[in-house]
């Protein structure tokens, strides 16, 4: 007899806590690949994993490291599995090494981060969104990463799905940024049935078609061979040419350095996703993700009631950055309020597209932002512009 | 005058990358040897080329993947171990091979040979320990020999290097043994029993390197190293491996042979095993 849980998909209606929805979204997605290293507050996920991954043939391993752990998934990635890690800060910080390794390898899979306060050790068991620029930063080197960030439960299972499809489609480790709050938050969770879970694969090499390991169409994505298919591909960290050959020079390093950031950039159209609210006649713009969105949405809808029209732009992905649409908004409101728990990280890259005044709502982490100082930072907006 | 030896095509051509040649490696280095037995072993293993995947991390070792015609991967500094983990478990048809220096594996890498080894992955390393960091010029390493000279140990190695072959039996590989570039008959056969059996398996191979390391220790071109090592060395398969460690001061013999040769059940197994 079959358990009742030996499935990947889990379709029903849940009361979930968030590491165990970003767990079922994997399983959904159909990870067959886990290596992690217990963490708070992100552990949920794993333990979870190692109960559910081999009721279905997948395999769980806990590593020795979070060094281990991000180069495991890389290499059962190119063993042809969909892969993934979970995470938290000081992790994060150890998986750089080998994220940059999958960045310039174009090595799909999943990174997940459920933030804490830092720097170091920082908070353990408290949130934080202070991993932003990390995401986009951390590695060496220039590269451009996806990253969403779940507001929800709800959100921890799709969006670890979407990261999935994201990592396969454009080839490039993919990160899941949700914070402690909604990591440790239970709520109700729909699984969809098994057939409308969304799956986007990689591209794969045609047999016959003589295209070079790294050699691109225009989309800017090669198609990605796994080991054992018979193309005997030399798959190396060194700047590499089409070939995948080591060629350490300026021209063939310009060359792919610019391919894996641009094959995101045209494509940032189609993977950056934002929820609009109450923004149409909007003369303040406020600008929140992950949980602080949720406190943003009651400081928006106090600020309605207060005869202050405010709305809010709501960023799932956090990279690549939304600037088309900062830049509209920059056309229709007068000020700009960015919250954040951090000291300052989303609201710099808004003020790159906006000439309005930006008012910042933060503090450096530790407990879920209240609406007050989001509608504070409203008001005084109100009043400035 | 003597006959020239005219061959159009030499038995392990199909397994090299030739238009990546000239190698890197500097005249008298150990590696194309080592390399050579390689994939002599892959040619007699009768597993399927295609299934053959090698590892490496980073340093002069780390090269050897982008020569050779399989899937290889060219890693990071000290992950090779756990990238292959992540192959081997992905795929588990794989025969994965990883080939590293001394550096790469024991010290940035040497917390994940650890665990692979005690969690028997079913995989094959061979490290390359030419006693230092020869890619970055030449430094100290975890098995620079105590008293010898590198461009960090100015005045002489004073650390005590790791004895391998004792560690790796201590974590439980199901297959030990210590070989040189010389050796490479013996080197070509424990690689070939290393591909037979299933679970973590380590060979450590002694590499000259006269640039990085024989000449500041005054041991002449890559040639006199390794006459060196043929007189040094004993083959002992049954030494107490607490003796194996590698004093070059002492003129202690250098003990090679097949130490370890035991089964244990490969990780992959043990899932399936625990949970019926």
């Amino acid at each position: 007899m079959t358990s009742p849980t030996a499935q990947r998909v889990l379709t029903g209606t849940h009361f979930m806590v968030g590491d165990h929805a970003v767990a079922e979204g994997a399983m959904a997605a159909g990870v067959m690949f886990f290596a992690g290293y217990p963490i708070t507050p992100s552990t949920e996920t794993a333990e979870r994993l190692a109960r559910r991954m081999p009721e279905v043939g997948a395999h769980f391993i806990q590593m020795e490291d979070e060094l281990a752990s991000m180069c495991a998934i890389l290499g059962a990635s190119w063993a042809g599995v969909r892969s993934m890690t979970a995470t938290s800060g000081p992790g994060f910080s150890l998986m750089m090494e080998n994220i940059g390794l999958g960045m310039i390898t174009e090595t799909p899979c999943v990174v997940v981060n459920v933030q804490r306060g830092g720097p170091s050790t920082g908070l353990p068991t408290l949130t934080a969104q202070a991993d932003i620029m990390q995401a986009k930063w951390g590695s060496h080197g220039d590269y451009e990463p996806i990253a969403y960030a779940p507001s929800s439960p709800q959100e921890c299972f799709d969006f670890t799905i979407k990261a999935f499809n994201s990592a396969d489609r454009y080839r490039v480790p993919t990160f899941v940024l949700g914070d402690e709050i909604v990591g440790h938050m239970s709520e109700r969770v729909v699984i969809p049935d098994a057939s409308q879970i969304p799956y986007v694969g990689r591209k794969r090499p045609v047999p016959g078609e003589q295209r070079l390991l790294y050699e691109a169409d225009e989309s800017l994505i090669p198609a990605m061979p796994f080991a054992s298919d018979g193309y005997r591909v030399h798959v190396t960290g060194l700047t590499h040419d089409e070939r995948g050959y080591p060629a350490t020079l300026p021209e063939p390093h310009d060359r792919l350095v610019r391919r894996i950031c641009d094959k995101i950039r045209i494509h940032a159209d189609e993977i950056i996703e934002v929820e609009e609210w109450q923004l149409q006649d909007a003369d303040i713009a406020v600008v929140s993700f992950g949980s602080t969105a949720r406190t943003a949405r009651h400081a928006v809808a106090a600020a309605r009631q207060d005869g202050i029209k405010a709305g809010l732009l709501r960023l799932i992905t956090l990279w690549p950055f939304a600037e088309k649409h900062i830049r509209a908004l920059d056309k229709r409101a007068k000020a700009f309020v960015v919250a954040e728990v951090n000291l300052g990280q989303v609201v710099t890259q808004v003020e790159r597209f906006t000439a309005k005044p930006v008012l910042r709502a933060n503090h450096a982490g530790g407990r879920m932002m209240s609406p007050e100082p989001i509608m504070d930072a409203i008001r005084e907006a109100s009043h400035a512009s | 005058m003597p006959a020239e030896l005219v061959v159009d095509a030499h038995p392990l051509d199909p397994l090299l990358r030739a238009d990546r040649l000239p190698h890197i490696w500097c005249p008298g280095c150990g590696l194309g040897p080592i390399m050579a037995c390689y994939a002599q072993a892959i040619l007699d293993s009768g597993i399927p080329r295609d299934n053959h995947v090698i590892v490496a991390g980073i340093g002069c070792t780390g090269r050897i993947p982008g020569y050779l015609n399989i899937d290889s991967f060219h890693t990071t500094h000290g992950r090779a171990i756990p990238f292959a983990t992540g192959l081997k478990i992905g795929n588990p048809e794989l025969e994965v091979t990883i080939i590293s220096g001394d550096g790469d594996l024991f010290a940035i890498g040497g917390n994940h040979i650890l665990h692979a080894a005690r969690r028997n992955i079913d995989l094959n390393v061979i490290c390359v320990n030419n006693f230092n960091y020869g890619m970055t010029g030449g430094q100290g390493g975890p098995t620079t020999p105590t008293g010898a000279r590198t461009s960090t140990t100015p005045y002489g190695c004073f650390e005590t290097p790791i004895n391998m072959p004792w560690l790796a039996y201590a974590l439980g590989a199901v297959l030990v043994a210590r070989w040189s570039a010389l050796h490479v008959r013996q080197l070509k056969n424990a690689i070939s029993r290393a591909m037979e059996k299933q679970g973590f398996t380590f060979i450590e191979v002694l590499a000259p390197c006269p640039i990085g390391f024989g000449r500041p220790n005054d041991l002449g071109e890559g040639l006199d190293e390794m006459h060196l090592y043929q007189e040094e060395c004993i083959v002992d398969h049954d030494v107490d491996l607490r003796q194996a460690n590698i004093d070059l001061r002492q003129k202690q013999p250098i003990v090679l042979g097949n130490f370890v040769d035991i089964e244990r059940p490969p990780f992959t197994t043990l899932p399936e095993q625990f949970r019926s």
